[in-house]
Formats: C-alpha cells, sequence, structure tokens
C-alpha cells in the first residue's frame, strides 16, 4: 500500500505552482528592487520600462487600491516602498509583462534615484540606537541576583548564530487569476493560506470573500512560505487586479534568496553559575535578535527562543531578556525551530564554557541537571511526562557513551592527520503556537454516495506528512481503505480561518478536527446501521468495511451503508472544530501554561577534523526520540533525519553572508551551501523511546517537524571538542556555523608574509564585489 | 530548425539555438516532472538523461537542462521522468517509495532521473557508482539517508545488470519502457546540424549559462562539444593529448589517465557534479578564465601546453601559465579555438597531487586548489611544478616557489624554506569562498598536504609545526 503523494512525485506527475497550466492570455509580474539597503527615494524612473513592447503595466506604491500594508503582527512592512527603501531586495515596483524575459528586460531599464541612508545589519549597534521592533521581554524565575552569591562557579561568554536560508527548492510564487464580480482565485505556494487572503484583501481593499486561495502542495517550506509567501501573493494578486487578466509570477532563486528573509541570527551574551557539585543555580540571557527591517514573525520567535532559553534543563533562577532588533536585512523569519534553536546554542555554550575552564566534560554537566518531572520552567508551566533523563538514559544504554568517548580518545592516540570530537546534545521543544489563539483548526468531510471520502482541512502539506497522517486518521475512524480517502486542496473557501501550518502542530490540530468530523458522521452512520439492521447504535461498530453488530459482522457493508444513508437523508458531511485545552498564557506576568506538551530527545554526534587542512566529516549522529505512539513511523523517522540534516547544516557549512552594504554576497546556490550525500553523517542511528504518548497528541503521536532540528547542534560542539583535542590552548569561540575556514584559523596561527621580494599584487577589487565562480 | 528527441517524441523547435532544453520541456512541451530550483546547475531538480551514438552505441549521461543548450541537443535524445514512466513503478522508482525517499517530492524526479542514469552506464553499479549519481542532487528535506536506501535497493536489483548492452538490458528489466529499443535508429534519422558559424564558442555552457541565460539564449552559436576534432584522449609517444570538448567524465573514463595517474578518481570527483561532470569541457574551463577552476590548476602544474587554432586552420601552441595575463584576461584572438591540452606524462619518479578545500566539500567552488608535479633523483627534487587557484586574480603558477625546491632533497627543511615565497606570489582577496588570511593559511596548509600525501612517514603533520 502507498499512500498520498509519492506515486506522484517519482512519477513527476505531482502539482507544484509553476506547473499550473497558464491559462490563455497569462502574463507574468515580476517584483523589481533597487541596489541599496537603506535609503530615500526620491524618484522611480518607469517610463522606458513601461514602453518596453510587451510590457502591460509597471505598477508603483500609488497605484495600490487598497492599504500598502503587508504586517502580520506589526502594521510596520510596506508590499511596495513609497518613500523610504529598508532593505536590499524590497521591492518599490512590479513589472507586468507578456512573458518573463520581457518582464526581465524591462526590470534593467528602471531607474531609481536616492539618497543613501545609515546602514545597520548589525543587531547590536540596533539596540544602541533604540532601533527596536518591539520592547524587550524578560523571563524570570527564581532570583537570579542574589543566586551568584550562592554558585561556587560563574562564567560569562558570548554566543552567535549565524542566519539561515530556507532554500525551499521550490521557490516562492503564486498565480492569480480573476473569476467574476471582482473576485480572484489565487494558487499560493503558501504555508498560511488564510494569512494570504487577508493580506490579499487588504491590499486590494475588499472583504476576504472576494479572494480564494488555494494550496496543492509545496515543493518545501521549513517556515519561510509561513508568512513570506503573502507577498508574492499580494503581488500577483495586485497585478491581476489591475490588468484584469491572469498573472503568475515564480521567484527566480536569486530573486527568492535576495528579497526575503531567513532564519534570525542571534548575538547573545551570557552568564552560568554552578554549585560545587555541578548543578546550574544561575543562568541569565540577553538575545538580541537580527529581525532584519520589519516585524514580519519575529516577535514570536523572539518569544519561542525565551521559552527555550535553558533547553532540557532544570535552572533554579532564570533572567533570560530577548531584545527584537531592526536592521536593514530583509525580514527575518519562521524557520523550523522558530527561535528555540538560537535560544538552546546560547546555554550549551554557556556549558562547554564551564566545562572547558572546569576540565569536566560538558556531559557531565549536561546530565546532572536535565529536567524531572514536576520542574518548573520559567515560565511558570510545570513540566509533566518529562521524557529528558529517560531519553538521555536510553541513549547511554544504548550507545554506551563512556565507550563512545573512549574510541574517540583511542583514535585521537593513534591519529596523526585526523582529530576527532563527540557532545551530547539534548533536546526539550514545546509543542502549541506560543500564541495561545492560533491554537485551533477546522475540518470538513464528505462521504460520497459511492463510500469514497473526501478530506478538506487547513494542514498544508509540504513534504512533511500530513496528508499521510490525515488518510489514517480518516481510514480508520470509518474503519475502511485509505485508498477510499482524498485529501483535497487546502481552499479558504472549504476550509476558513486557518492557521499556518507550522509550530509543528499542523497534524495535531487538523488531525483532532478530522477526528471530530469523522466522528459525527460515523455516529451518524451506526445510528443508521441500527435501524436498517434493527439493532443498538450502541452495538453497532464499523470494522474493515463491514458493519458489526456487538462484535460480529453482519452482511451490510460499508458501501451499501452509504447509499442506504444518503438515501435516507443522513447527512454524510461534517465541518467540525478543534481547540487546543489546557494551554493558557499571561504576557503580563509572562507566566502561563503555553504547550500542550514538550518533545524530549538525546543525541550523540561524532565529527572527524583533517588537522592538515581543517576539513571535517560528520561521523556518526545516535539519538533517542521521544515520537510517542508513532502514527507513521516512515514519516516520522523522515522528519527526524531531515530535520537532523538541516540543523546540521545550520551549524557547520550554511553561512548566510551579508556585507557592511547590507547586500547578500551568498545569493545563489553556488555561494550558499547545503547539505549534500556526501555532507550528512556516515552513521545515523534513530531510537525511539517507549512511552504511551501524550493524550494531547494526535492518537498520542507526538508532534516531530521541528524538534530535531536541534539535534544539529551537538555538531558544533563535536567539532569544537575535536579542535580543542589538536591545540587544547584553542581560543573558545561559540559562533556558529563552525565552517572550515573558522576550524583551520582556530588550528594554526596566520602565516607570516614577509613584504620583502616582488609579490605580484593582484589587481584587488576587481571581484570585491563580483563573486566569481568556477 | 533544431530536432532531437523528446521522451518518445521527435520534437523540431524554432526556438533560438540558445534555449536552454528546460524552457522547452517545460513550457512548450507542457513536461512538468523537470523541476527548476536554481537554473545554475547547482541543485538537480532540472536533471534530464542525454543519449547520444557514440561509435554506434546509445550512450546516455545525466545532464542539467538547466544549463543546456538547445543547440547541443540537436539529433540526440533528451529523456524526462516522463520519458521513464510506465504503466508500473520502475524499480529506481520503486525504490524511491518503497526506501520513503520522497518527502515534498520536488527533488525527486532529478533523484530519479540521476539513478536511472547511472543503472544505463557501462560499468556495474555499485553502491558506490549509486551515490556518486546523486551527487549533483540537492534535498532539503530527507537529509539523504532514506535516499541512499532507495539507491542501495536499486543497486541490489540491478547487480546482475549486461554492461555491453544496458539500454536492452534495462527495457528486458522493466527499467525503461519498450519504445527506447528504437530509439538509436531514430536518431540516425536525424539529419546532422549544419556547421554553426557563431562567434561564441559553447562547450558544455556550464559557465556560459550561469547567471546569463537571457543573453544567451539570443547568442550566436558556435557549439564545440561535438567537433571530432577536439574530442578523445591519445598518448603521443611520452605525451598526453587531451581534446578541447572532453568533459570531466571523459577524463575520468580514460584508460591512458587511470594508467597514469592512480589518484584521478578521488581528484576529479571534487570536481563540481556528475551532471556537470557530464557537461563541463577542459577547454571551457581554461578558457573562462576563473582564479579556481580546477581543471585548470591540474593542468598548470602537469606542464600542459595548449594548441590553439584560428578559421583558416592555423594553429599556434602556447604553454598554459602564459594563457592567463590578467582578472579573466587570456592572450586568446576571438575566433581561436582551444583544440587540445598536451602534457608529458608522468614517469615512475613523478608524484602528483591535486588539494581543494571548499567550504562543501563535493560540488562546491575551491576557496584554494592547488596542483604539484615534482621529480625526484633519489632524494632529491630536479623538477617541480606548483599551481594555486584562489589566491589571485589569475590562476597562478607558483613559480619562485617551485624554484625554492628544485634541486634541494626533499626534505621537511626543504619545505619550511619555499612556503614563505609561496605567500609572497599570492595575492588573495577576501569574498564569499572566505578571508584573505584563510585563503593564505589553506595554501600553506594545502602545500604541505601535498608532500603529506605523498610521503607520509617524511613529512608528518608535526614536522610542519
Ligand atoms: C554547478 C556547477 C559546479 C561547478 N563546479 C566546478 C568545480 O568544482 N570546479 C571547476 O573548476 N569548475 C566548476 N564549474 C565551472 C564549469 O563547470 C567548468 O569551468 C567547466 O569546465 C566549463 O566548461 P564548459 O564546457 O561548460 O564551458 P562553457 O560554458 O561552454 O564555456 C566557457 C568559456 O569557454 C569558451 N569555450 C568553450 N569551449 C571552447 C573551446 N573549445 N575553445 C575556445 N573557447 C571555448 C566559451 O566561449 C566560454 O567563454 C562548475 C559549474 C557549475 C554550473
Ligand atoms: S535548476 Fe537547479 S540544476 Fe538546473
Ligand atoms: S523531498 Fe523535498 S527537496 Fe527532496
Amino acid at each position: 500500500m502507498t499512500l498520498g503523494d509519492p506515486i506522484g512525485h517519482v512519477t513527476g506527475a505531482s502539482l507544484y505552482l509553476d506547473d499550473l497550466r497558464p491559462l490563455a492570455g497569462t502574463l507574468h509580474a515580476l517584483a523589481c528592487d533597487a541596489p541599496t539597503a537603506h535609503a530615500r527615494l526620491r524618484r522611480v524612473e518607469v517610463a522606458s520600462a513601461a514602453a518596453l513592447p510587451g510590457v502591460v503595466r509597471v505598477i508603483l506604491a500609488a497605484d495600490i487600491p487598497g492599504e500598502n500594508q503587508i504586517g502580520g503582527i506589526v502594521p510596520d512592512e510596506p508590499l511596495l516602498a513609497s518613500d523610504v527603501i529598508h532593505f536590499w531586495g524590497m521591492p518599490v515596483a512590479i513589472v507586468v509583462a507578456e512573458s518573463e524575459e520581457i518582464a526581465r528586460a524591462a526590470r534593467a531599464l528602471i531607474v531609481y534615484e536616492y539618497d543613501e541612508l545609515e546602514v545597520i545589519t548589525d543587531p547590536r549597534v540596533a539596540r544602541e540606537r533604540g532601533e527596536l521592533i518591539v520592547p524587550p521581554r524578560t523571563f524570570r524565575i527564581g532570583d537570579v541576583d542574589a543566586a551568584w552569591a550562592q554558585c561556587r562557579h560563574v562564567f560569562e561568554g558570548r554566543a552567535d548564530t549565524n542566519g539561515q536560508e530556507h532554500l525551499y527548492i521550490e521557490t516562492q510564487g503564486a498565480y492569480a487569476v480573476p473569476t467574476e464580480q471582482g473576485g480572484l482565485r489565487v494558487s499560493s505556494s503558501t504555508q498560511g493560506p488564510t494569512a494570504v487572503q487577508r493580506t490579499i484583501a487588504r491590499v486590494l481593499g475588499v472583504p476576504m470573500h472576494r479572494i480564494e486561495v488555494d494550496v496543492t502542495r509545496l515543493g518545501g517550506g521549513f517556515g519561510g512560505k509561513e508568512d513570506q509567501a503573502s507577498a508574492w501573493a499580494a503581488i500577483a494578486a495586485l497585478a491581476s487586479h489591475l490588468t484584469g487578466r491572469p498573472v503568475k509570477l515564480s521567484l527566480h532563486r536569486m530573486d527568492d534568496m535576495r528579497m526575503t528573509g531567513k532564519r534570525h541570527p542571534y548575538s547573545s551574551d551570557f552568564r552560568i553559575g554552578l554549585s560545587e557539585d555541578l548543578r546550574i543555580l544561575a543562568y541569565e540571557a540577553v538575545f538580541h535578535q537580527n529581525a532584519g527591517a520589519a516585524a514580519d514573525l519575529s516577535p514570536a520567535v523572539l518569544e519561542r527562543t525565551l521559552f527555550h532559553a535553558t533547553n532540557s534543563y532544570f535552572v533554579p533562577n532564570v533572567r533570560a531578556t530577548a531584545w527584537s532588533c531592526r536592521t536593514h536585512l530583509p525580514p527575518n523569519t519562521a524557520f523550523r525551530g522558530f527561535g528555540g534553536p538560537q535560544g538552546m546554542f546560547v546555554i550549551e555554550s554557556a556549558i562547554a564554557l564551564a566545562a572547558a575552564r572546569l576540565g569536566v566534560p560538558a556531559r557531565a554537566i549536561q546530565e546532572r541537571n536535565l529536567l524531572a518531572e514536576g520542574d518548573t520552567f520559567p515560565y511558570g508551566q510545570v513540566a509533566t511526562r518529562v521524557h529528558a533523563r529517560a531519553t538521555w538514559q536510553h541513549a547511554d544504554r544504548a550507545f554506551d557513551l563512556a565507550r563512545m568517548e573512549q574510541e574517540v580518545a583511542a583514535f585521537n592516540a593513534g591519529s596523526r592527520t585526523h582529530v576527532r570530537g563527540m557532545a551530547l546534545m539534548p533536546i526539550c521543544f514545546g509543542i502549541s503556537f506560543t500564541n495561545t489563539p492560533m491554537n485551533q483548526a477546522r475540518a470538513l468531510v464528505h462521504v460520497y454516495q459511492d463510500g469514497s471520502v473526501g478530506v478538506s482541512t487547513g494542514a498544508v502539506e509540504m513534504g512533511q506528512g500530513v496528508n499521510r497522517k490525515l488518510v489514517q486518521i480518516a481510514a480508520s475512524a470509518f474503519s475502511i481503505a485509505p485508498e477510499r480517502v482524498r485529501i483535497e486542496t487546502t481552499n479558504t473557501t472549504r476550509v476558513a480561518n486557518t492557521s499556518p501550518s507550522a509550530a509543528s502542530a499542523t497534524a495535531d490540530l487538523n488531525g483532532k478536527a478530522l477526528e471530530l468530523a469523522c466522528d459525527a458522521v460515523r455516529l451518524r452512520l451506526r445510528e443508521k446501521a441500527a435501524r436498517m439492521l434493527g439493532a443498538d447504535w450502541q452495538q453497532v461498530s464499523l470494522v474493515d468495511e463491514v458493519v458489526h453488530v456487538g462484535g460480529v459482522p453482519t452482511d451490510l457493508g460499508w458501501k451499501a451503508l452509504v447509499h442506504a444513508a444518503q438515501w435516507d437523508r443522513v447527512n454524510l458531511s461534517e465541518s467540525a472544530h478543534y481547540a487546543t485545552p489546557e494551554i493558557h498564557f499571561d504576557k503580563a506576568t509572562e507566566k502561563g501554561h503555553p504547550f500542550a506538551y514538550h518533545v524530549y530527545g538525546t543525541a550523540a554526534v561524532v565529527a572527524t577534523v583533517d588537522r592538515v587542512r581543517g576539513t571535517y566529516v560528520l561521523d556518526s549522529v545516535r539519538l533517542v526520540h521521544d515520537f510517542g505512539q508513532t502514527l507513521d513511523a516512515a514519516v516520522d523517522l523522515g522528519q527526524v533525519e531531515g530535520g537532523l540534516v538541516q540543523g546540521l547544516g545550520w551549524m557547520t557549512l550554511e553561512e548566510v553572508v551579508y556585507d557592511e552594504r547590507g547586500r547578500l554576497r551568498s545569493n545563489a546556490l553556488s555561494t550558499y551551501k547545503v547539505p549534500d550525500v556526501h555532507s550528512v553523517p556516515r552513521e545515523l542511528v534513530v531510537e525511539a523511546l517507549a512511552t504511551d504518548g501524550h493524550p494531547l497528541a494526535i492518537r498520542r503521536g507526538k508532534a516531530v517537524g521541528e524538534p530535531p532540528l536541534m539535534y544539529g547542534i551537538g555538531a558544533y560542539f563535536a567539532i569544537q571538542n575535536a579542535v580543542r583535542a589538536a591545540r587544547p590552548d584553542a581560543v573558545l569561540v561559540f559562533d556558529a556555523p563552525f565552517t572550515p575556514e573558522k576550524v583551520l584559523m582556530a588550528l594554526y596561527d596566520a602565516p607570516e608574509v614577509s613584504p620583502v621580494g616582488d609579490a605580484p599584487r593582484g589587481s584587488s577589487g576587481t571581484s570585491a564585489s563580483a563573486v566569481p565562480r568556477g | 530548425m533544431i530536432r532531437f528527441l523528446l521522451d518518445d517524441r521527435l520534437v523540431e523547435t524554432a526556438r533560438p539555438a540558445g534555449t536552454v532544453v528546460l524552457d522547452v520541456i517545460r513550457y512548450d512541451e507542457a513536461r512538468t516532472g523537470t523541476k527548476i530550483g536554481c537554473r545554475e546547475g547547482d541543485c538537480g531538480a532540472c536533471t534530464v538523461l542525454v543519449g547520444e551514438l557514440r561509435e554506434g552505441r546509445l550512450e546516455y549521461r545525466s545532464m542539467t537542462s538547466c544549463l543546456l543548450a538547445l543547440a547541443s541537443v540537436h539529433g540526440k535524445h533528451v529523456v524526462t521522468v516522463e520519458g521513464l514512466t510506465m504503466p508500473g513503478l520502475s524499480p529506481v522508482q520503486r525504490a524511491m517509495v518503497d526506501a520513503h525517499g520522497t518527502q515534498c517530492g520536488f527533488c525527486t524526479p532529478g533523484f530519479v532521473v540521476s539513478l536511472t542514469g547511472c543503472c544505463l552506464s557501462r560499468e556495474p553499479v555499485t553502491a558506490t557508482s549509486a551515490v556518486r549519481a546523486i551527487d549533483g542532487n540537492i534535498c532539503r528535506c530527507t537529509g539523504y539517508h532514506s535516499i541512499v536506501r532507495a539507491a542501495h535497493q536499486v543497486v541490489e536489483r540491478l547487480a546482475r545488470k549486461d554492461i555491453a548492452d544496458p539500454v536492452a538490458w534495462s527495457v528486458a528489466h522493466g527499467l525503461l519502457p519498450d519504445w527506447f529499443l528504437g530509439v538509436a535508429d531514430r536518431l540516425r534519422a536525424i539529419a546532422p546540424a549544419p556547421s554553426a558559424s557563431g562567434t561564441t564558442d559553447l562547450g558544455g555552457g556550464t559557465d556560459l549559462y550561469v547567471q546569463r541565460h537571457d543573453t544567451m539564449t539570443h547568442a550566436d552559436l558556435r557549439p564545440r562539444a561535438d567537433d571530432p576534432a577536439l574530442r578523445g584522449i591519445r598518448q603521443e609517444g611520452d605525451e598526453c593529448v587531451v581534446g578541447g570538448a572532453c568533459v570531466v567524465t571523459d577524463l575520468l573514463e580514460s584508460p591512458i589517465l587511470r594508467a597514469h595517474f592512480p589518484r584521478l578518481e578521488p581528484h576529479l570527483l571534487l570536481v563540481s557534479s556528475t551532471p556537470i561532470r557530464n557537461m563541463g569541457t577542459v577547454a571551457g574551463n581554461f578558457v573562462n578564465a576563473s582564479p579556481i577552476g580546477d581543471l585548470t590548476a591540474i593542468f598548470l602544474a602537469l606542464g600542459g601546453v595548449l594548441t590553439l587554432r584560428d578559421p583558416s586552420g592555423a594553429g599556434r601552441t602556447l604553454p598554459l601559465e602564459r594563457f592567463f595575463t590578467g582578472y579573466r584576461q587570456l592572450a586568446r584572438r576571438a575566433d581561436e579555438v582551444v583544440e587540445s591540452v598536451r602534457f608529458p606524462l608522468p614517469g615512475p619518479q613523478t608524484h602528483f597531487g591535486f588539494e581543494k578545500v571548499s567550504k562543501r566539500t563535493y560540488l562546491d567552488i575551491a576557496s584554494v586548489n592547488t596542483a604539484a608535479r615534482i621529480e625526484l633523483d633519489g632524494d632529491r627534487i630536479v623538477a617541480a611544478r606548483l599551481s594555486a587557484g584562489g589566491v589571485a586574480p589569475v590562476p597562478l603558477l607558483l613559480g619562485a616557489t617551485a624554484s625554492a625546491l628544485i634541486g634541494r632533497p626533499l626534505s621537511p627543511a626543504t619545505l619550511r624554506d619555499a612556503l614563505p615565497i609561496a605567500q609572497r606570489e599570492i595575492a588573495p582577496i577576501s569574498d564569499a569562498r572566505g578571508s584573505s588570511e584563510y585563503k593564505r593559511l589553506l595554501l600553506q596548509q594545502l602545500l604541505r598536504a601535498h608532500f603529506l600525501t605523498w610521503f607520509p612517514e617524511r613529512f608528518a603533520p608535526e614536522s610542519f609545526a
């Protein structure tokens, strides 16, 4: 049995945005930006672009009929720059033309006149200037100021993590088609169909009911299409609205990389205090989030950094403060983990620093401080059903951590050319949107009169396998073959007011809503069967497409039952709504119970560094993960493997580089490197922790999308430990990613260059801005 | 009018010869299984197989259709994922499904095509070759382990492949639809393209097309890759002559080079990826004049001498190091073709090495690369050539550094004395591939690495301290 999309994927039949057959008369839209990160616009000269044959229209901010505003949480982001350009890549104009090629030619003809303003790329500088997106927030527990005095050891330092490009292989795009009575049907590659609908309605100044948004599937999202798909859909919609023609827009990769936001870089300060026996008594962190030029989802990301500031550890005295700093980078946005990984990296850095200074292995501190049942998180939630220590101990049993360490030491004793390091990475990740009202979902189920079933929810399939899970939920609710269930596109006219597919909660929320919808129809079918069979409905069950009474099969099958119910005027459709119970959070006190549950795990990462060349390989990642009662083991394993590798990439190769003018230098796949088949760990072992799962997880199978990414953080410390083994006096720096460049520079002093002789001076500067490729 | 077979259909198109095949496949022929991820050869989502008759035999290689000019496929067979699709799934497709090698699915057709290409090669299919076949395909979802599991399933099913006639074998074993059996004859029936007389030489297009599609579409092209005078690798006395249109895969498969360079494979696998190695030519690597071309670095150290020919048929030779005169400037007239490069084959006392470090080990442009060739007489270095890329506006031959080695004993002290000279010969700049300080350090380390690799006992890493 093969569920869901894979057959379409391997045959090339699955349809993505750019695969939609264009209708006759379709135009192509292209966003146009000026080569500056911060400037006051004086004039935009579009006459020659507009005059190019094949150009239908050039749109500027003044042409927007509604509001020139796409900000979700904070209304601070114009769709098109009108007076000030806030980041390099901010759209100023839209060219609408008969072909993409013509649109590109026209784009090159637009002339921008502007006065450059100061460009800030560093969040610490932004904070000094008072450039904040929202006021800072602080989570606290205990009395950190008083606690330092009780600490035997106190260490402080700085930790930085770089951004991360989503690099969904399918770029952003949308296709807007006018319908009638001023309506638009917009196909969008978005994780948030409702956000797209709302944004378009706002920009066009029309009610939401005029805008239908439809999503078939995404070629990857990872958070990058949660909020940031809206701009591109709004541009296509605006162009369609103004020209009356279908308009398509599919971003070129370099436009996508330059114009869209990424994972937030963070620059943080920490202070950690330990007791004689290595208990963490106090922890203080100050996070500087590089939000980019507009709020986007930054306030929510910032919040999750605070929620995960202490990772899997119990710390009695904590003060964590987070600043969302406005810079002139593209607005940074959601990315798998949503601020959590950035928070965890800092406490892991603090532990690594303390361990190095104290001459103990980091794992001694980690293990000593793992969360226990009944511990309180800094945000007031009491930890229950805690598996932090269970996953750690399972890892110790399964992988024999002491033996692994001995093997690393033995390897290092025996090799002159290579050096190995190991690190452990426990994780604890809270499941739910931290913004409580978003934790709701709807599902619509139709049982058709031939016994086939159609399901619509707010869930967007982007490779996370949610459609497979929904098929299984519906099939098992009715006890029918999965082939009878079809998951429809995600469409705002069928399921409205949805939360985006994000926060790992998509299957939980939409799956629960679907269960409710199926339960309602199933109940009506059981009642109908009871009437047909003269039985008590409570005795009636559906088993493998056959009606059972009192556990005994009858002659009444699924198809006949459905058929009879239809002609008996039984409602075979249901729309259900689910809202996660129990959760709440009070931002005034920064206390509450924001998460339905937490996901735990422990990973052991081993890396080998080439001490001559500074390159490295990841030898193994062995981990124990808290899946709960997994609903689909293959899908869940895929999420762990894929999430892990993204986390490894973030910590090792993936380097987002902006120059001081705010221009993205890593602006193509040739200059921004994600893991390829050779850079993933040679060995990958994933063990499942045996638990009975969590009642608030869909069929007790825990959310799995984001948490595994954070195992990747272990790679940073494994490489760092290898470097320390090679060069014990190496300066400890916490500045991810740990590129081969940083490794080599940590291993060796720079060679001296004696200026004697007639060294050929290169015509330096020739390629200072253009990065030559091969 | 360009004619080629697209899957089972003859396509005749009046589009400009510079149009990329990807656009014809997706937008003219509406075969949308072939995806667009980057349009610069770096993701593999657009991978197709290109089949051509070589010495009467039909041979397929994978290529990225986003860099593939229509001009390059006249008379050839372009195979997309749709062309591999039959009523049941092929063993490759089946394995990708069974091993859960697909999540969002956007990269998947590219992986299916690449793995199928591996099955159609004239080499036995092994776990190593199957993974190598997908080294140009990027997947952002799966983390690759499931795809590698799929590749291993394919290997098991194809272990008994008939390498004498892989196409017929594949048809017989359900890997390809049976119309593939008629492809060779259908290709023979396509009349050759009239010889082009354009002004822009086109090799594989893996440099020309990167970030320059719009201009290239309308360029006046002179395809060189199929010119018989520029193909082939042959031995002439003690020398080897490599045709300018040879692609990296040709180097990898050459019996002459394999015999003389035991580490040919590990060296050349550091160059780009399988589909790009199937397209990118030796001449293109020289003429694109990148300061970090890998083949350039290799042939500089080997002592390569170019044969350049103008349209009148007149030829001249030029040592490769004299070809590069300034940043992206060459000692070449616009109408001269790079016909071949020749170099002395290594003897028993020759040591050759190539080192390259990039952020990502594979499918990445070097931060710094270097090749080295030394000859020994007993314990003495009697000849040396060292090249370095990424450390100056042009690919460098480190002449002064090499001089400091020649005539000296093979010892850490000799190397120690030579390394500071290399630092004076170079002038790296900071860019996305590293800071200038890093590039200096890295070149020093890679020069050491040559000796460490050749003589691990004598040049222990401690001797570098
Ligand atoms: C994804 C990707 C990865 C890459 N990785 C690497 C790498 O790891 N290492 C590396 O060195 N390079 C790399 N490259 C660059 C490129 O593949 C090589 O430089 C390749 O050798 C170029 O050859 P080509 O035939 O494709 O050149 P083309 O693009 O066809 O031509 C390049 C230049 O050479 C000229 N030319 C071509 N043939 C001739 C001829 N016979 N006579 C005269 N002039 C000619 C053309 O007019 C043009 O100016 C990579 C490219 C891509 C797209
Ligand atoms: S589209 Fe990425 S390699 Fe062609
Ligand atoms: S499955 Fe999504 S990119 Fe590979």
